[in-house]
């Protein structure tokens, strides 16, 4: 027993330490040369655009189920009106950032798990260090990059289309007046609001990419191992996300308020 | 790096006054309590071909992940074209790899790329070669391996034999002076594996490619070793090897990462060894 906990312990502090390794050495190609501008690029629509259809749907359903939800509870105390000041904030400072993080985590670091991981199983990446080229600065490096910069675009995506459904929900169902909703929404942000929800999808984002990449440069044993890698990265990346959603907000709620 | 201690200068085998291209001095390694290699030490020459025989998991393959730099060993010291490697950093190994190219079991192909970005990778990548003089060492090699027509394929759509000759049209791309073959015929047919067999003698005969090749087939490892190409009016043609060209193929057997053989491809048949009997058989 004492003999299981030791040998799980060593194993977690390993992929601790590779995990760090892995994140230094991407900081440490980011700013050096070469750098794979077309990797990078491709990364971008990849991650950006390819994404773009769930994060719009997860934003728009997100948006009026939460105007559905609370007009029906701001009902009982006659604050009806309210109802997008309450979606505007809900969105913006906390649902918007993490759904859109937990859905790009079931589809772009289970995928980078995925495409890594085959590479890795086929001696793909052996391949490309034979051949010179560091997989670091060819794999991890765009991905990291791109998934940094676009976690944020898609982010604003998701809150833009979030405060869409609410108002097709609050003007159709709870009839408030459009007007009346779109001076709410405003009504419920300050500035400080806004700034967390931008920069908070930057940190979610690194946890989404380095994540996936990690998992996926250290996949072993075959077709077998290429989906253990696909889940392991599912898996941490969602529980990556949701502890660094309060370790970021903590962050900035103390640096912005 | 140190460059080669006197001790290991002079040949032990090879034509007076040559360097080494590849130095083992009693190498190890293990994987936590599996020992892989338990102290191997050999030499190879310019031109010259090691052919490391043994049973599965004897730790052949260990051998060029370590002679690339891909694994470092435990204890013992690795020198590759002059450069003490062991110790080496990642960056440092680049230049190392340079000269040095590598045919992976399987192929170890990009699948996301076309059978002629495959083989200018490093070229595209790595150098800064003109995109017309990269087409053309393409084409070129591909020629050379008689699959100049597939250069816009993808790999999926590639027999087994074809993807382990893209694979050393890749490897040679960029006109290494050292070639390490990682079982390339292993899973391939008789004839299959005979047309991987020329470009192998093909590469050491006429572009002067040392070869260090990992194999558990026999009939792959005595043809390479006991047949040479020459070049004539009508192409490449694989002729029966002269005494002094088979000479420079030396066999190596490895068990439980120990060399258990080292010699010639006769000594290697007239051997009476019972091991070596019994994987001769």
């Amino acid at each position: 027993m004492t003999a299981a906990i030791a040998a799980w312990a060593k194993a977690s502090l390993l992929e601790v330490q590779e995990y760090t390794k892995l994140t230094i050495a991407a900081a440490r190609c980011s700013v050096t040369r070469p750098f794979y501008w077309h990797d990078f690029v491709e990364q971008l629509d990849a991650i950006g655009i390819g994404s773009m259809t769930v994060v719009l749907l997860t934003g728009l359903f997100t948006g009026a189920v939460l105007a559905l939800q609370s007009g029906f509870t701001l009902d009982q105390f006659g604050a009806r009106p309210f109802v997008g000041r309450l979606v505007s904030a809900s969105m913006i400072k906390e649902l918007g950032p993490v759904l859109t993080a937990l859905m790009l985590v079931g589809r772009v670091s289970s995928g980078i798990a995925a495409e890594l991981g085959s590479m890795a199983v086929t001696d793909q990446i052996n391949a490309l260090r034979a051949l010179g080229t560091d997989p670091v600065r060819k794999l991890v490096v765009p991905r990291v990059l791109a998934g940094i910069l676009m976690t944020p675009v898609l982010t604003v995506v998701a809150n833009t289309v979030g405060l869409l459904g609410g108002w097709v929900v609050s003007t159709q169902n709870l009839q408030v007046s459009s007007g009346l909703y779109w001076s709410s929404v405003i009504e419920g942000l300050f500035l400080e609001d806004v700034w967390m929800g931008l920069l908070k999808p930057f940190f979610l984002g690194f946890i989404i990419v380095t994540v996936g990449c990690h998992v996926g440069l250290r996949t072993r044993g075959g077709t077998e191992g290429v989906g253990r890698a696909t889940t392991n990265a599912v898996v941490t990346a969602s529980v990556g996300v949701i502890a660094m959603d309060f370790f970021s907000t903590q962050l900035l709620l103390s640096l912005l308020f | 790096m140190d460059a080669y201690p006197t001790e290991l200068r002079g040949p032990a085998k090879g034509r007076p006054g040559e360097e080494p291209v590849v130095v083992f001095e009693d190498v190890r390694l293990a994987f936590d309590e599996h020992v892989v290699l338990d102290g191997i030490s050999f030499k190879l020459f310019p031109g010259y071909t090691k052919i490391f025989l043994g049973a599965s998991g004897s730790g052949k393959s260990t051998i060029l992940k370590l002679i690339l730099g891909l694994l470092a060993p435990d204890s013992g010291r690795i020198w590759v074209h002059g450069q003490q490697i062991d110790g080496m950093t990642e960056q440092q190994l680049f230049t190392v790899r340079d000269q040095t190219g590598m045919v992976f079991q399987e192929g170890a192909l990009f699948d996301s790329l076309t059978v002629g970005e495959n083989v200018g990778f490093k070229l595209y990548e790595e150098t800064a070669m003109p995109l017309a003089d990269v087409r053309a060492r393409v084409e070129e090699v591909l020629g050379f391996v008689e699959l100049g027509p597939f250069v816009d394929r993808m790999p999926s759509e590639l027999s087994g034999g074809q993807r382990r000759r893209v694979a050393i049209a890749r490897a040679m791309a960029f006109k290494p002076k050292l070639l390490l073959y990682d079982e390339p015929t292993t899973g391939l047919d008789p004839l299959t594996s005979l047309t991987v067999d020329a470009e192998i003698i093909k590469l050491r005969d006429l572009e002067g490619v040392t070869s260090v090749l990992v194999t558990h087939q026999l009939r792959d490892a005595f043809y390479v070793a006991t047949n040479g190409a020459t070049r004539g009016a009508d192409g490449h043609a694989i002729v029966t090897a002269t005494p002094d060209k088979v000479e420079e193929a030396d066999f190596v057997m490895l068990r439980e990462g120990k060399v258990v053989f080292e010699g010639s491809a006769e000594e290697l048949r007239t051997a009476d060894d019972p091991y070596l009997r019994a994987f001769l058989s």
